[in-house]
């Protein structure tokens, strides 16, 4: 193979300002979808833990749902099947009178695949914790929401901050499905620079450093809460 | 010991190197398809009718059907009467890659000769002559590139099309929003929900998409051409033998009329209903390009 190298070319206009939009938008899909995912997850999460069987049902078909379903057949299920089964007025408003449809698509997708994962996490969290605490927060007369919100939540949420921060990493490298739907974002724009220019290599080893830039970014992050939200003799983190 | 065998070996790769024919020396390609036994033809899926799919999963149409002209050429010119023929299904964003990296030997699709790729691939003789138009919905309203203004349309990425309607979007100062699309069945998905109300591509592509819809009286290709798109097939770069080979086999289809009867039984009306007469403008291109000996 006869390959050309040219890094100057992501110098030049318009593929410099390619990359930093796809970039803009590879960061919007997946803040965004992690946002959805983790209230959703949240909230699902806990539910798939309360007593009552009927929020534990819901909690469960959504999980099994959006978890065994591959992501990016749900991509095409959110983006071609949800807007046509919707009434007429509704599915164009998916389809036509939302601004950037695609881009909206691909949020709620990622998120909602997302929050099936961030629900997981939760409710292993929530079970984690020794059951003695439930009991005892009940017997000190608490009502349920009052357990949840000021014993089982707060600590369970410490304890997952390192499975979370895959699934925080996971839904920027999702997000690069977006394209397949016509987002612009950082894949999409690489393989424009590629198609343009033929310059692929280069494209692709700029994308692959940028991805890694904001994982790390978002694993330093990750790593300052666990520190700065830890308890003192209840995290593992305390241990190192 | 070890020594005179490794002189053995040397003397009979020479010998063996002399017994091949010279010009598969000098070809890569040649050189590679006589090593394996096998020739690798790329092709497209749904460019409708240069390459797509028969019933039973087959690649068939105009283009594929030169390819295979070359195919036979290069079995008398190798003495390979038993050569493989490999057909790797490919899009418009690998077709270029594949034949640079060597994947493939042979493009058959709907590829347009520009110079941009030329510098990644070598280019045949071109074998069609299109353009790019629009693709709507009867009834739309939509007359020409000038009326999308405010309006949304679908592009093939990697397309010179994609190219060509961006720039001429930004040279008349409309604002139209644009949906890339992979391929045209995609492109198609978009315009049947409704989804966007153009898409941008060759008009004989069109033409094709048209022939395959599922309800062809709904659609219809509109505007001037805004852009000017001759096809050929495409080869790896710096094969100046195979290149040679190829070239001629194009060239004597087209001085013996056999292009012409290939280009009517895809085309007019083809098995599609396409329905292309031969233009004139082609039909002149056959002629120039119909090199003598």
């Amino acid at each position: 193979m006869n390959y050309r190298w040219d890094w100057g070319i992501l110098l030049k206009d318009p593929y410099f300002s390619w990359i930093a939009s796809g970039f803009g938008w590879t960061c919007a899909v997946a803040i965004l979808a992690w946002i959805i995912a983790l209230s959703l997850g949240s909230v699902i999460g806990v539910m798939r833990t309360l007593p009552h069987p009927v929020p534990r049902a819901i909690g469960t078909a959504y999980v099994e749902l959006f978890r065994n379903i591959p992501l990016l057949v749900q991509l095409f299920l959110w983006y071609f099947v949800v807007p046509e089964v919707l009434p007429r007025e509704a599915g164009m408003f998916l389809k036509r009178g939302l601004p950037m449809p695609e881009f909206w698509t691909a949020v709620v997708c990622l998120g909602f695949y997302t929050g099936a994962r961030v629900a997981e996490q939760v409710r292993a969290g929530i079970n984690a914790i020794r059951s003695g605490q439930r009991q005892a927060a009940l017997a000190m007369g608490l009502t349920l929401t009052q357990v949840y919100r000021y014993v089982l939540v707060p600590v369970s949420y410490r304890i997952i901050i390192p499975p979370l921060t895959s699934d925080f990493l996971g839904v920027f490298k999702n997000s690069s499905l977006a394209l397949t739907i016509g987002v612009a974002e950082l894949t999409a724009r690489s393989r424009q620079i590629e198609e343009y220019t033929f310059q692929g290599i280069e494209a692709f080893a700029t994308a692959t450093v940028l991805y890694s830039v904001v994982t790390f970014a978002v694993m330093a992050l990750m790593h300052m809460t666990e520190k700065r939200t830890r308890i003192p003799g209840l995290i593992s983190l305390e241990a190192k | 010991m070890i020594r005179t065998f490794r002189t053995a070996l040397a003397a009979a790769a020479i010998v063996l190197a002399g017994a091949l024919p010279a010009l598969a020396q000098e070809s890569p390609t040649l050189k590679k398809i006589k090593a394996s036994g096998e020739i690798s033809i790329g092709h497209r899926e749904a460019s409708v009718p240069f390459a797509f799919m028969d019933q039973a999963g087959k690649p068939q149409g105009y283009s594929v059907d030169l390819c295979l002209k070359i195919v036979d050429e290069v079995k008398k010119e190798l003495n390979l009467p038993n050569l493989k023929v490999k057909f790797v299904a490919i899009n418009a964003q690998t077709r270029i890659p594949l034949i640079a990296n060597g994947t493939i030997d042979l493009e058959c699709g709907s590829t347009t000769s520009n110079l941009t790729r030329a510098k990644q691939v070598d280019f045949l003789p071109v074998t069609f002559i299109t353009g790019s138009k629009l693709l709507v919905k009867k009834g739309s309203g939509i007359k020409s590139l000038a009326d999308m203004n405010g309006k949304r349309a679908s592009v093939s990425s990697g397309t010179t099309n994609e190219k060509a309607f961006l720039a001429e979007v930004e040279k008349r100062k409309i604002k139209v929003e644009t949906v890339m699309v992979k391929d045209h069945p995609q492109a198609m998905l978009n315009l049947e929900s409704g989804r966007v109300d153009a898409y941008a591509s060759d008009d004989v592509l069109l033409y094709g998409m048209i022939s395959t819809a599922k309800d062809p009286g709904q659609w219809e290709v509109v505007g001037e051409f805004f852009s000017y798109d001759p096809y050929s097939l495409m080869i790896p770069r710096n094969d100046s033998e195979y290149r040679l080979l190829a070239t001629r086999t194009i060239s004597d289809l087209m001085r013996s009329g056999e292009m012409a009867s290939i280009y009517n039984k895809w085309f007019n009306p083809g098995p599609t209903k396409i329905n292309m007469p031969l233009s004139s403008d082609l039909k002149k291109a056959f002629e120039i390009q119909a090199l003598p000996h």
